[in-house]
């Protein structure tokens, strides 16, 4: 086990100027080798590890320190040493490089393409494009053997109105003895378009990664733009920014409440639920002119000033739901056909979401404490009185009970964030530093902390910009918590996770 | 929950009045929709949801329609869980690439006579993807398109106009 600090690691690379607010290294093979045994032995947390031409970067973060950063590893033969092989969360991550750039991580257990689906015109979209191969190769599907088992395979096209994926579930009889994902349907290539475009431009495709989350999503690139930039944006907007992000939660905490009772046919809740997330989703309209909030957090600030009737829209909106609310809760807990579906079903260790470093409420359910707005306290949250609410049950009705808990925690906040929301100025315009400058942000969505990292032009259009979702580290878990489960289970646990498609494809 | 219930029973609905069925919506439609399609399919359309490449965004607001302000069902509508089954198929997304053969073969595996609408910029020419290498840019790029509702992503209200008008049409 390593015992030195990140620090020390990577004290001994170079840092590259312009890298903002936490330091980028170019790191030697050894260094690099030694971040791989520091995260293999879990005392550092992978966040992120993606790629351009010729070369790998990997974001850490040391729980101890709170010390994050960002290893960079140039690979001119187009070669790294893989960091799956000794870490397994970042095995998808490294199937999606070979994919996009085709760089190859040496020694991977897995070589097998990820989004590439072999259909694209070009292979190796990112990196020196080439002509595909054709026909489509088959993809292998991992091999299961043993008496009496069967295969049953789900999607892309799924039976409800949800995104598209494949799932090779192998049963025994009832009992899901391995569920395999496939993912990549929905890649559209966005770190692809972003390469170029404006910042204007780029502001609304990171929006668009995953529309759940789109507040948080302009929120992690608006904040990795302005540290880019050196770019100080006026209190309020901080404060909007947190009010949009706040209702953004809750609205789909409210929704997917109800969504998985709804899949375990308790659809009584998810007429409530959804009443709810209405509710906020029409005020949010009334306040910042967008049901969804999309592109109400632009680089330098906010679209748009809470109007004059907003507070009292949003209070008695908090109002309308503390009242609301609770009985559905007290129906949930007192449903014992409900419960019965619920408790136990689903369960991942609590050591694996350790090694994943999987965040939201998946973690938070499963013993991992780790909230952005927390453990980095950006902007307004160090100034908010909120708890983080934690569990260790790591079930369905643990990540259900997460989620209530932290309705209540965004109401708080949101009452705080009316209280005391400062005046002045809404936005900025942002520094022009007239030189390529890099970036990076780290945020809590409703689904868990989202990275987006980027390096400005000097004529500040976007050179390189790759957002992370918090569901690369999330779907791999529903592998394992479905397991030895009943297939008739999936869609409750599939629900409680509710790990984005877009977000992750891309 | 018979609390709940009986709090609910005396309660008065949510639910808002129909809205008017879009004009251009019926414009749209009123050109391509066949008589004989209009017969057969009657005033109880199912729907089947196709995500082909979104941002998840349009689900979000198609799924609103379930909820008791815009109760879909009252009109007629209902979603269903296998193209088999379906006179309506709402696609959304920009057609990713990886998607395109899926809906080609989830609109082959729909019965005729059926009609598609294309749900939100991207379903209309791609939107902010139009222009990758991942996205084919529009439903109507890959399959026929009878009806598009546009919006990013457009609001339940307009979701609601745009079906009306298929109602309206029929
Ligand atoms: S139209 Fe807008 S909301 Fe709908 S899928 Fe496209 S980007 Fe998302």
């Amino acid at each position: 086990m390593n015992t030195q600090s990140l620090q020390a690691v990577l004290d001994a690379g170079h840092p590259v100027a312009d890298h903002r607010p936490w330091p980028r290294v170019v790191v030697t093979p050894e260094i690099w080798n030694t971040l791989i045994e520091g995260l293999a032995g879990n005392v550092w947390t992978l966040l992120g590890l993606w790629g351009e031409t010729g070369v790998v970067h990997l974001a850490v973060r040391e729980e101890a320190s709170g010390m994050l950063s960002v290893a960079s590893l140039p690979c001119p033969d187009g070669c790294f040493p893989s960091v799956g092989r000794r870490h397994p969360p970042a095995q998808r991550l490294e199937r999606t490089i070979a994919d996009l750039m085709g760089l190859h991580p040496v020694g991977a257990p897995d070589v097998r393409p990820w989004l590439d689906h072999g259909r694209w015109p070009v292979r190796h979209p990112l990196g020196a494009a080439t002509a595909p191969a054709s026909p489509v190769p088959p993809y292998p599907f991992l091999p299961v053997e043993g008496e009496s088992l069967h295969q049953i395979p789900v999607g892309p096209v799924h039976a409800g109105i949800i995104e598209p994926g494949h799932f090779r579930f192998t049963a025994n009889g009832e009992a899901v003895a391995r569920l395999e994902q496939r993912l990549g349907y929905v890649h559209k290539g966005i770190e692809g378009l972003l390469k170029g475009a404006s910042l204007e431009q780029a502001a609304q495709l990171a929006g668009r990664i995953s529309g759940d989350s789109t507040v948080a999503y302009a929120l992690a690139f608006a904040r990795a733009v302005e540290a880019a930039t050196e770019t100080e944006i006026p209190a309020r907007a901080h404060w909007l920014r947190a009010l949009m992000a706040e209702l953004e939660r809750l609205a789909h905490h409210c929704g997917d409440i109800g969504a998985i009772c709804n899949d375990a046919a308790f659809a009584l809740m998810l007429a409530h639920c959804a009443v709810l997330r209405e509710q906020i989703l029409r005020a949010s309209a009334a306040c910042f002119g967008h049901r969804l909030l999309m592109d109400s957090v632009i680089p330098g600030g906010v679209a748009t000033d809470l109007p004059a009737d907003g507070p009292d829209i949003l209070q008695s909106l908090v109002t309308g739901i503390r009242r609301q609310f609770p009985p559905l809760v007290t129906l949930y807990d007192n449903t014992a056909s409900l419960q019965d579906r619920t408790v136990k079903t689903g369960f991942v260790k609590p050591a694996l979401i350790r090694q994943f470093g999987c965040g939201g409420y998946v973690g938070r359910a499963g013993g991992r404490a780790f909230d952005a707005r927390r453990a980095l306290g950006y902007p307004p949250y160090d100034e908010l009185k909120f708890e983080v609410p934690l569990r260790t049950d790591s079930d369905v009705n643990g990540r259900v009970w997460l989620r209530i808990c932290e309705v209540e925690q965004s109401l708080a906040l949101i009452e705080q964030i009316l209280q005391k929301l400062p005046s002045g100025p809404v936005g900025v315009a942002l520094n022009a530093l007239g030189r390529p400058c890099e970036g990076m942000a780290l945020i809590e969505g409703f689904r868990g902390d989202i990275l987006v990292w980027l390096r400005l032009n000097s004529d500040g259009t976007v050179a390189r910009c790759h957002p992370r979702d918090p569901s690369w580290f999330q779907w791999p878990l529903l592998e394992a918590a479905i397991e030895g489960n009943i297939v008739a289970d999936f869609p409750l646990c599939n629900k409680s996770f509710n790990g984005s498609y877009s977000g992750h494809d891309l | 929950m018979r609390k709940l219930l009986l709090q609910n029973l005396w309660r008065l609905p949510l639910t808002i009045p129909a809205p008017a069925p879009s004009g251009q919506a019926l414009a749209e439609l009123g050109a391509k929709v066949d008589q004989a399609a209009r017969q057969r399919l009657g005033r109880s359309l199912a729907i089947r949801e196709v995500d082909a490449g979104s941002c998840n965004g349009c689900e979000l607001e198609i799924h609103a329609l379930n909820n008791a302000f815009y109760d879909l069902e009252r009109f007629g509508f209902h979603f269903v869980a296998s193209p088999r089954h379906a006179d309506v198929l709402l696609v959304t997304g920009p057609v990713t690439t990886n998607m395109r053969e899926a809906l080609e073969r989830t609109y082959a595996a729909a019965p005729d006579p059926k009609w598609v609408v294309a749900i939100g910029d991207c379903g209309r020419d791609g939107g902010v993807f139009a222009k990758s290498y991942a996205c084919a840019g529009g439903v109507a790029e890959v399959i026929p398109v009878d009806l598009h509702i546009p919006g990013c992503p457009p609001a339940p209200m307009q979701l609601l106009e745009g079906l009306l008008a298929l109602l309206q049409v029929n």
